[in-house]
């Protein structure tokens, strides 16, 4: 099971470094260094740390599991495809037209974030703050 | 000034870490001291709306923070609640370290309400949403038991659930209005291209409103989460955190940004009977005290959004000011919760019996809380629900207004059921020994009861100042 979750969480992370090739490709280099380090870095890191406070279990139990999981999603490939056949030929996706809007050629985005928005890092560092708290309330053993 | 209610709780927080003893051992009262100017201020100003105070860090801090008479209700309601927490919190979390962790975790949850109610765009709204949120998930597991962490995990999982839709919606805001300030979002509405956009953007924000609120039929999380919490976090959820995360925030967007059109009224109006009814009679079946009470709130907050669908402004101030009462009469219930529990072990009424001569002043102090909770003049609560059932009615809602009106005899139900099983009746003999509580939850159950009783007696002279005015806010 360990296994499994380490190669789910490293297949996040790949999906997150093409997102971030396709943000970069798409004339959004700051969006996409965020989710390069964000997203595919840190949050991997996170992950694998939780995953190594898990346990593992019995064989049999993991053998019982590999039978049921496929059995249990086999309806998902077929909606995803017939989704996604949908949408391609615009069937799904409602007819209205979205308001016409100039980009901010003036603002740079490291002058919004540094200059603009004071109160989001504020919000950024607390949160930050909050999470630090809480793995040290929640995971930090009691002295005895 | 009012960034001051930002950066002085954070200030303090990183002060307390210092390592330094004595700093860590006065945490409660130096969170006390902060949680009391901020209600004094909140008063003071008020009071004193003409005094000016300078903007001493507006040099320093961009914030765009903006102050109006709902934002001072709420700032009053933050400090009161936050502080009686305090005061529960002192007296019955044992432990001096889990102690320092609670004062550290309302400092970060009082920063992030206090935000809530002074910022002016939504994208910033949502940050502070979510640090309330976060910082609730880690004081409802604070004791690290089974059923708190069961109620953590049901809040966490439904609160990513309103994440989501919170955040698909910002970004509809962003593609139809450029800008995500509560200015720009507004004006959109009255942009004839961007009707589809804003309408699916605002639906999506109202479900992940009504997951934080928890009304029904949202509100799985929110029995667990109230009855497994520690005493002190039931009373910080329950009083404050919920109504500013959810309620504040429904005020705030459809009361002055978001315009109400009839299809959007019908589901508030709804959504508002649907959580009045249904929590009432689950509230009549229960046996814990919290969770009673628990279910009481979700009722009560029906109320509230019930008011807002009526789209008045009347209805309106109604609503501002059933939510100023209820978050005071629900911390005193809550607070009297946490005394019978700490005097005599237990919240389950099965258990408790024959209190009323063992615990006078929590028995007399509940009765307050409960008459006002369903109404009964001459206390607060009578008021509000009055003004909001006059709004429905002069608006021609007569169904909702008679709904509303029965309501309030189911709440009186099982509130008056709670009563006859617990203050009266033959005292069990397990319950001979009294524990000893704190003055802070003797001084938390006194002053909460005397609000309540005082904001009802003076109604009539202070609705004109302090009520009525609230209607300038609805747009």
């Amino acid at each position: 099971m360990t296994v499994r979750l380490i190669r789910s969480i490293v297949g996040l992370a790949l999906t997150s470094a093409i997102l971030a090739v396709i943000m970069y490709r798409l004339n959004s280099p700051l969006a996409a260094v965020f989710e390069l380090s964000v997203c595919s870095g840190l949050i991997s890191v996170i992950f694998v740390t939780t995953v190594s406070f898990t346990q593992r279990i019995s064989n049999e139990k993991l053998a019982i599991r590999r039978k049921e999981r496929l059995l249990r999603f086999w309806y998902l490939p077929i909606i995803l495809i017939a989704a996604g056949v949908l949408l391609s030929q615009h069937l799904l996706v409602p007819h209205f037209s979205w308001p016409v809007l100039e980009p901010a050629k003036e603002l740079d985005v490291r002058n919004v974030l540094w200059n603009a928005r004071h109160l989001d890092l504020i919000g950024q560092v607390v949160m930050l703050l909050a999470g630090a708290l809480g793995v040290v309330v929640l995971f930090k053993e009691p002295k005895k | 000034m009012f960034s001051l209610f930002i950066l002085v709780p954070l200030i303090l927080l990183f002060v307390l870490n210092l390592p330094v003893n004595f700093i860590s051992r006065a945490a409660v009262g130096l969170a006390g001291v902060f949680l009391l100017i901020q209600v004094l201020l909140a008063l003071l100003h008020t009071l004193l709306p003409w005094v000016t105070y300078p903007d001493i860090l507006g040099a320093f801090f961009a914030f765009n923070l903006y102050v109006d008479n709902l934002t001072l209700v709420m700032l009053l309601t933050i400090g009161i609640v936050a502080f009686v927490s305090l005061m529960v919190a002192a007296g019955t979390i044992a432990q001096e370290r889990q102690k320092f962790y609670f004062v550290n975790l309302l400092l970060i949850c009082v920063i992030g309400m206090n935000t809530i109610v002074l910022v002016r765009d939504i994208f910033s709204l949502y940050i502070f949403i979510e640090i309330t949120s976060v910082t609730s998930f880690i004081l409802i597991a604070l004791q690290k038991n089974k059923s708190a962490i069961e109620g953590t995990f049901k809040y966490l999982i439904l609160s990513a659930i309103a994440t989501v839709f919170m955040l698909t919606a910002l970004a509809f805001f962003m593609l139809a209005c450029g800008d995500l300030s509560f200015a720009a979002i507004h004006s959109a509405f009255f942009n004839p291209g961007a009707s589809f956009a804003l309408k699916l953007a605002t639906s999506l924000f109202l479900c992940g409103l009504f997951i934080k609120s928890g009304v029904a039929p949202f509100h799985g999380w929110l029995p667990d989460a109230y009855s497994a919490a520690p005493s002190c976090v039931s009373v910080l959820l329950a009083g404050i955190v919920t109504k500013v995360a959810g309620v504040y925030v429904l005020l705030r967007l459809f009361g002055s940004v978001f315009v109400l059109n009839p299809s959007l009224q019908n589901i508030l109006l709804l959504v508002g009977a649907f959580s009045i009814v249904l929590a009432a009679l689950a509230a009549l079946t229960q046996d814990d005290f919290k969770r009673l009470l628990a279910y009481s709130s979700i009722s009560q907050v029906g109320y509230i959004i019930l008011a807002l669908g009526c789209g008045t402004p009347l209805a309106f101030a109604g609503a501002v000011f059933h939510f100023f009462n209820h978050a005071i009469f629900k911390s005193l219930l809550f607070v009297n919760s946490a005394v019978l529990e700490k005097q005599f072990g237990s919240t389950d009424m099965n258990k408790l019996a024959g209190l009323g001569a063992k615990a006078p002043v929590t028995g007399f102090t509940s009765l307050i809380g409960m008459l006002s909770t369903a109404g009964i003049p001459p206390l607060s609560g009578f008021w509000s629900k009055l003004i909001i059932i006059i709004a429905l009615f002069s608006a021609g809602r007569f169904v909702y207004a008679g709904i509303a009106l029965l309501a309030s005899v189911l709440t009186l139900a099982y509130f008056l059921a709670f009563q006859r099983r617990v203050f009266f009746g033959k005292t069990d003999s397990a319950l001979e020994h009294v524990g000893k509580i704190s003055f802070g939850l003797r001084f938390s159950e006194v002053s909460l009861a005397i609000i309540t009783a005082v904001a009802g007696l003076i109604f009539v002279f202070a609705h004109n100042n302090w009520v009525l005015p609230l209607r300038g806010i609805f747009w």
